[in-house]
């Protein structure tokens, strides 16, 4: 019964690593850049977007020419200042 | 199974994490641009109009209309056919909504030529959490193409298209934005251009070859993966970069990378500087030259499908206004960018060059794109 050994020396390590700082650790993850610390996130030159018009159409000349597609364009936002 | 739920706990802890201000709809703005794209023997360009206005604190809505204008012959065309003119037009219409930390987008495109009718839409949702310093979009589009063929008024054809995308963008430090995206886009029908056509051996033709229509699955699924980043630097400039690697059920498998430089000087002038390179293994049933017109069930040479490497570089440069958040007019711009395209092809050859069959050189050529326009934030 290897197995069932192995299950239980992984579910006590899972006890164990949730028990011993893991939990309080995430817990204690804080947002550590402060509203007031956003100025640099929030200027025009840090947006994926900036130029939203040049942007797509950028986007269409190179899905035009290349056999590539998808998962080029950014989630925006972040700083809750787009 | 400690990693999995840590990871869990995290996504538990980020999405429970901090209260935060609400999320932000996009600025009221109006954008006019001029485009235009020459290279291998065409030239596309055309206006974008963008519009962007909000109705109250909680909605925005969108307006483009896009036009291409195309003539010329690219060696496709100068292989097989003559130049030819045409011109799409595209309009999008969307609408934006916001409340508290969710921000949710729905738009509809219609794509419109001689030949070809494209209809989409577009609905995402994104979600800002653990005060704000994460963004979690997820996306869903679906679109029906009806393709048709000029000269040929009983060739009508469909195609389906379908795209689920995901999206995180992180706050880092108060320099440093970290975003991945994913993205699986599946096709069903038609996917072929018509007017497109294979090489094959051919001793009774006086080159030695002859041409027939390519014929390609009638599904595709792909997915792609990117990674990018933003990051301030002591003075008023940023660096940003990209990365991305795709595969399909096609057997194409690509990697794209960018990086870029934006320099500001004093409070008016903004100039972007871009590199990128990208590279691409064939699709399966691709190839320059067949040995006979049925040889294989699916056959292509569309040279996007071959095996080929393109770099461009470019520069943009902005002239900002600003007047003041309680002016009818706040901010304008006027902004010119240029970038230098070039392509080399590993497995498309220019049948146009005097040479024994199969020997003729490779092809690749180069292209110039340039965007002027200017925008206007009210």
């Amino acid at each position: 019964m290897d197995w069932l050994k192995a299950v239980k020396c992984v579910g006590a390590a899972v006890v164990l690593v949730l028990n011993t700082g893991c939990v309080s650790t995430l817990s204690d993850i804080k947002p550590w850049v402060k509203p007031y610390e956003r100025s640099h996130l929030a200027d025009p030159i840090m947006s994926q977007s900036r130029n939203p018009v040049a942007s797509a159409y950028t986007k269409h000349v190179f899905e035009a020419r290349e056999g590539a597609r998808g998962a080029d364009g950014g989630a925006g936002g972040g700083c809750g200042c787009n | 199974m400690a990693a999995t739920n840590r990871l869990w706990l995290l996504a538990v802890t980020l999405l429970l994490a901090g209260k935060a201000e609400a999320a932000v709809l996009p600025q009221d703005r109006a954008d006019a641009m001029y485009h235009s794209y020459s290279g291998d023997g065409v030239s596309i360009d055309g206006p974008s109009i963008l519009l962007r206005k909000k109705a109250g604190n909680n909605w925005s809505f969108s307006a483009n209309y896009y036009v291409d204008a195309i003539s010329g012959a690219s060696i496709d065309v100068r292989a097989t056919a003559s130049p030819y003119k045409e011109e799409r037009t595209e309009t999008t219409v969307g609408v934006d909504y916001v409340q508290d930390k969710t921000l949710l987008n729905l738009s509809y495109t219609n794509s419109s030529e001689n030949d070809f009718e494209a209809n989409s839409f577009h609905v995402g949702i994104s979600q800002d959490f653990f005060g704000d310093l994460t963004t979690l979009s997820l996306s869903y589009s679906r679109g029906e193409d009806e393709v048709g063929k000029t000269g040929d008024a009983s060739f009508a054809e469909q195609a389906q298209r379908q795209k689920f995308g995901f999206g995180l963008t992180q706050v880092m430090t108060k320099n440093l934005i970290v975003g991945v995206n994913a993205e699986n886009v599946a096709d069903e029908g038609y996917l072929n251009n018509p007017y497109r056509s294979i090489r094959y051996l051919d001793p009774d033709s006086q080159k030695g070859f002859s041409f027939t229509t390519e014929v390609y699955p009638n599904t595709r699924v792909s997915n792609a993966f990117s990674v990018n980043a933003n990051y301030y630097l002591p003075y008023r400039a940023s660096i940003y970069g990209d990365m991305r690697y795709y595969s399909d059920t096609w057997g194409i498998e690509a990697f794209n990378a960018k990086l870029g430089y934006i320099h500001t000087f004093g409070a008016h002038w903004i100039v972007d500087v871009h590199l990128r390179h990208y590279q691409q293994d064939k699709a399966d049933f691709y190839q320059d030259l067949f040995r006979r017109a049925q040889e294989f069930n699916f056959m292509a040479r569309d040279k996007e499908l071959s095996t080929y490497a393109g770099v461009s570089a470019g520069a943009a440069v902005s002239y900002e206004w600003q007047f003041g958040q309680d002016k009818l007019v706040q901010k304008s711009s006027v902004n010119l960018e240029y970038d230098f395209l070039n392509f080399d092809y590993d497995d498309f050859r220019d049948v146009t060059d005097d040479a024994p069959v199969g020997e003729e050189a490779l092809f690749g050529f180069s292209a110039h794109v340039v965007r002027l326009y200017v925008s206007v934030w009210y």
